[in-house]
């Protein structure tokens, strides 16, 4: 009696057994045609354009960071040459400025990074600049949420993030590149 | 003894393999959920440049591509080996960047348009100059947000 509805039980189930076939196919199918993207960058938010030359904004000397990047791919920091190794400290120790430098800048708010490139410029150093700028407010908004929240930026809830970005905004300028060097 | 051997006897060994679609399946699932089709064919070459401040874009339906290289060898006698744009699949002018802006705004839900972002995936030996058209291009088109494909820094 037992084994006679154990075998009833059976023959009602499918065949699973092809469904591991299947499976197996879709599954080569996609490993086939994946690339697994990385979709990483750096993410920036370009100003909105004006066809009318734009105000001069007369800023203090002090709150200016600028950067100049020839077509030889040479940095010119604050008018004197630099390294891209160097750039995250300076700019660092220009927005925070610790010391109180009268060469550096007033308050992290008014602190501004000017960036000017030449048309002849490689995309490669143009990156390496823009990551470094990136890399010392992302370190500085890092210490000032662990001073004020005790955790990491990346950790925070919005509105905290808010706090921090209000306390350290990132202000990167983007000057019309000149055109010295460009190869065809 | 005895008994082991009647075991045996009656019911040959065989593996359990009722889950194995059940993994297959997981794979699956985690492969359909990665993947990205090829959406265009490489007419440029790009080799995008590596830095350590990445953000990863998340929502794909609302991130396009704009490719800035120099085209691959087998297309070198149609466009040349100076550095070009392609949008999608093909090799387009700076005139069309609205154009294919204005193409991916439709196809997107109007509240979700201001967060389209524009991929810049560019070769890291371009020079400035076809870029800074470009985002001028895309600032005349209000497409502010960009993204400067990069790849992750192994240090």
């Amino acid at each position: 009696m037992a084994r006679k509805s154990a075998r009833d039980r059976m023959s009602n189930e499918i065949n699973a057994g092809a469904m591991a076939d299947i499976a197996f196919l879709l599954l080569i199918f996609f490993l086939v045609t994946t690339t697994i993207m990385e979709d990483k960058g750096i993410l920036v938010r370009l100003p909105p354009w004006s066809d009318e030359e734009p105000e001069i904004v007369d800023l203090n000397q002090r709150n200016v960071f600028s950067i100049l990047v020839n077509a030889q791919n040479q940095l010119l920091v604050r008018g004197e040459p630099a390294r891209v190794g160097d750039l995250k400290e300076r700019a660092m120790e220009f927005i925070m400025n610790p010391n109180d430098d009268p060469t550096l800048s007033e308050s992290p708010q008014r602190a501004v990074i000017s960036l000017k490139n030449d048309r002849g410029t490689s995309y490669r150093t143009y990156i390496e600049v823009y990551n470094e700028i990136m890399a010392a407010y992302n370190s500085l908004r890092d210490d000032a949420s662990r001073a004020r929240f005790g955790t990491a930026y990346d950790n925070l809830e919005l509105e905290q993030r808010r706090v921090i970005r209000e306390e350290i905004p990132m202000i990167i300028s983007e000057a019309e590149p000149t055109d010295f060097g460009e190869e065809g | 003894m005895s008994r082991f051997r009647k075991k045996r006897g009656k019911s040959a060994p065989t593996i359990q393999t009722a889950s194995l679609p059940d993994i297959i399946f997981m794979l699956l699932f985690f492969f359909m959920v990665v993947t990205v089709l090829r959406d265009a064919e490489i007419i440029v070459q790009v080799t995008t440049p590596e830095a350590t401040e990445l953000t990863s874009l998340e929502r794909k339906s609302l991130v396009h591509y704009i490719y800035i290289g120099r085209p691959v060898e087998r297309y070198q006698h149609i466009y040349g080996t100076s550095p070009r744009i392609q949008m999608g699949d093909a090799i387009r002018g700076l005139d069309d960047i609205a154009l294919f802006i204005g193409e991916h705004r439709l196809r997107v839900p109007e509240n979700q348009v201001p967060a389209i972002t524009t991929s810049l995936r560019v070769d890291r030996d371009v020079t400035m100059g076809i870029v800074g058209d470009v985002k001028t291009e895309l600032r005349k088109a209000e497409q502010y947000k960009v993204n400067y494909s990069t790849r992750p820094r192994i240090e």
